[in-house]
This record gives structure tokens, sequence and C-alpha cells, in this order.
């Protein structure tokens, strides 16, 4: 197989930057003017963000049509414990032995948008190791692998909506979106609700990372109380004693979801 | 707590979820080949027309007779529950292949469909769109189909083919997919 051509970036941060900063204002006065009119504020990514090269011909250009959601989108697949190892959510016992970089403990809560905790659904992670590197097959950057991580886990939500993952801070990394360009660290989220219209996929941040205004990805959120959703903050309590620091990060899934009654006996 | 709660907004899945997401059997609803299976396929290309090979779907669907699975073991893949969920990776030429059965109507006179996500690199947000089956005498009577251009309406049914359905995806240009917002 021969390799895709990759076309080298011409543009600098510099040049990016720019363009995020005009974003940033065009947002900043769209924002004001729907402010006026009473619009709520947007808090997803703006699917068309040019900054982000790879978003230019993979938008849709047209708004997305209304539909009602009917019963298979109303409820979600369902996970239980046969599906998925407790030992899943560890990401640092895959190996012969520990994993290197600073160990982490991230928890929080998945919760819908009326605050219930969203119990018993799937959450799956996955990171490059703390040099920045993935374990995959059209990585190139020239980092080192650790044999003692592979960066994937997977866990259940517990009654409470809460997840809980033993893992390595992940590092940052370039990539080829322009010349010196380099993600903040992050984790890859995925997540599944009480319906399948709340099905997400994020990233989870780290607190104050210098890369954050420098990120096409991060900024493609013009909404700053939004993109302080996808930040972790550091919890003290979570931290083992001589052992790993501890993130916490709640995730609020939304859209619609069946009117919730506790299932009933013979319900399912 | 009295803090208003902020939607996470969600973010490409990347480039690198090829190793993490992807497990075995994660396309066969039902084992190919077995009766009353259908393969349900399809290409999906950006606005240049381009097949993108790092795109992830996922589809979720009611049994042949339209009840919502509601069974364990969509990632244990035993080989008979069916759960109704599946996940497909395109491959390197933007193809995607699901080994199912034609959902039901969720009740009766009702246009079965299949529940889709679509995520990429280059793609923000995750995006939903439903696959109509073709010819589906409920379709006529379906109020999204029945609120959409014929172009549009074209995007959302699948077609048939000797093994099942065929359904391409378009995350933008002439024949752009037509995505949906629930809110």
């Amino acid at each position: 197989m021969t390799a895709p051509t990759k076309k080298q970036p011409v543009e600098t941060q510099a040049d990016l930057s720019a363009e995020i900063a005009e974003l940033e204002k065009l947002s900043i006065e769209a924002d004001a003017a729907g402010q006026a009119r009473g619009d709520e504020p947007s808090r997803q990514p703006l699917l068309d963000y040019p900054p982000y090269r790879s978003s230019i011909l993979r938008h849709p250009t047209k708004d997305p049509r209304h539909a009602d959601p009917e019963t298979i989108e109303l409820w979600s697949p369902c996970f239980g414990h046969s599906d998925v190892d407790p030992l899943e959510a560890d990401l640092t016992i895959a190996g012969s032995n520990e994993p290197i970089g600073e160990r982490i403990t991230v928890s929080g809560r998945v919760l819908d948008g009326e605050g219930r905790p969203v119990r018993n659904q799937l959450v799956e992670i996955w990171q490059a190791n703390s040099a920045g590197r993935y374990i995959h097959k059209h990585e190139q950057h020239p980092a080192p692998l650790d044999p003692n991580f592979t960066g994937v886990g997977r866990c259940l939500t517990d009654d409470e909506g809460r997840y809980r993952f033993q893992t390595i801070k992940p590092g940052p990394y370039p990539w080829g979106n322009h010349i010196n360009a380099w993600r903040p660290a992050h984790i890859h989220f995925s997540l599944f609700g009480r319906a399948f219209t709340q099905r997400l996929i994020t990233q989870m941040y780290f607190p104050s990372d210098p890369l954050f205004a420098l990120d096409p990805i991060y900024q493609s959120i013009t909404s700053q109380q939004a993109r302080d959703a996808l930040v972790a903050t550091y919890d003290h309590d979570l931290s083992t004693p001589g052992y790993s620091m501890g993130y916490s990060w709640d995730i609020v899934l939304t859209g619609p979801s069946r009117t919730w009654t506790e299932p009933e006996e013979g319900d399912l | 707590m009295s803090t208003p709660r902020i939607p996470t907004p969600g973010q490409t899945i990347g480039p690198f979820f090829g190793y993490a997401l992807p497990y075995e059997g994660d396309a066969d609803l039902v084992p190919p080949g077995s009766p009353g299976s259908i393969r349900l396929h399809g290409w999906v290309y950006d606005g240049a027309g381009n097949p993108i090979p790092d795109a992830l779907i996922e589809i979720w669907q009611t049994d042949a007779e339209g009840n919502v699975p509601q069974a364990e073991g969509s990632l244990l893949r035993d080989g008979w529950t069916f759960t109704g969920w599946g996940r497909a990776a395109a491959d390197l030429n933007g193809h995607y292949t699901f080994s199912t059965v034609l959902p039901g109507p969720s009740e009766e006179g009702k246009a079965p469909f299949i529940g889709v996500t679509v995520f990429a690199r280059g793609l923000l947000d995750k995006l939903h769109t439903r696959i109509y089956l073709p010819e589906h005498p409920a379709n006529t009577g379906d109020a999204l189909l029945v609120s959409l251009s014929e172009d549009e309406r074209a995007t959302l049914v699948a077609t048939a083919d000797a093994t099942g359905l065929r359904f391409d995806i378009h995350l933008q240009g002439d024949r752009e997919t037509t995505f949906l917002t629930y809110g």
C-alpha cells in the first residue's frame, strides 16, 4: 500500500491564530445580536470552522432538519456487565510493568440535561501516552511508544451516573493542520445516554493548558462557558496518597429522551 | 447545585479512534448469510466527492417485527442475540458494511427506519440521520419524508441492491445527506 500523499501545511501558527481571532470576534458580535433577540447562545462547536482545515470539506452546508424523535430514537442500546470487564477501567494494568508518566484518576458523573444521573451506560475512552503518541499505524509522531500502555479503556456508569478511570496523563502532540500545530493534552470520550439522540463523542482537556488559545479544535466552540465544560478540574480528594493525581469531570448529555420512569419489573 | 448545567460540547472523533472503538463483530447485528439477513452498506464522501476513510458509522434499529431491542451484549456479540446496535469503521475506500435485518415498523403503519450516527475526523460534532427502506408503502405518510423536497428525501432512502441495501452518506456537496436535529 502506498501511503496517502500528505499536503504539507504552509500556514504558520500566527496565520492560524489570526483566523481564530477573527472568527472569535465575529462570534462575539453574533452572540450579542442573538442575545438582544433572546436567543440561546450556541454551545456546540461550529461544524464550519475553517481554521480546522479538515472541517472544510466535511461540514454539512445545510441546516439540519427538525425531526420528531420516534420510538427507536428515544431508546439507547443496552449494555451490561457481560459487555465490560471492570478491569477495563484501569488503563495502567495492560502491560507487565507500570506505564511511564503521571498516574491519574479521572472520574465524574454523566448527567442528562435535567441533572439526572445516566445509569449503566457505556463510557469509552482513548488517548495518547505520556509522550503524546497513539498506538495507530498512521501515527507519525516520532515519540516513543510505551509497551505498557494501550491508551484504551471502558466502563459502565454506576447508579449515580459515575464513571472512573485509572490512567496516565496524555502528552500534547504535533499534528499537520499548520506549521507548529500542537494539540492540547486530551482524552477522547465516547458516551451513550438514555436515548440514541444523546450519543456524544467529545474530548476532555486538562486545566490551564497553554495550547487552548492556539488550538482550532478547542476554539471551534465559541462560547467560553461551553469550552470550560470540556476542561477537567484538579480534584485533590480524588488523588490517591502516594500514587496518583485526581481529575474530576462531569458530562451533560442533552437531546430528547423518552419520558423517564423507573423501569418496572417486566418492563424491559 | 443551582448552577445551570452546560451541555457538554461534542468534539471530533479524530483520526486515531481506530484502535479503540471498533471491536470484533461490531458491524454484524446478525450473522452474515443467516436467514433474513441483509447487507447494509455504502460509502462516506466529503464535499469534493472523495471517500472518507476515517469515518465511523453507528446504527440503531428495531428488529424485523418492529420491537426496540433491550437485550445486553452489544459488545459481546454472542452470535444469537439481536441487540439492534452496530458500529462500523469505514475502510480505506470510505466503505462501510453492516450485516443486519430489515427493521419493522415501531407501530402499525409507521415507516420503519434505521437510526444513524456519523463521526469523522474533520467533523466537529456527530451527525444524525435516518435510513428509510426503498419503496416502503408507509414512506408516503411519514412526517419527516413528506416535509422534504424530492432531492432531500432521496438522500434518506436506501437503494435496493443484490444483497440488501445501499446507503451513501455525503457530508457535503450536491448530494449532501439530510441530517437531523431533534431539539
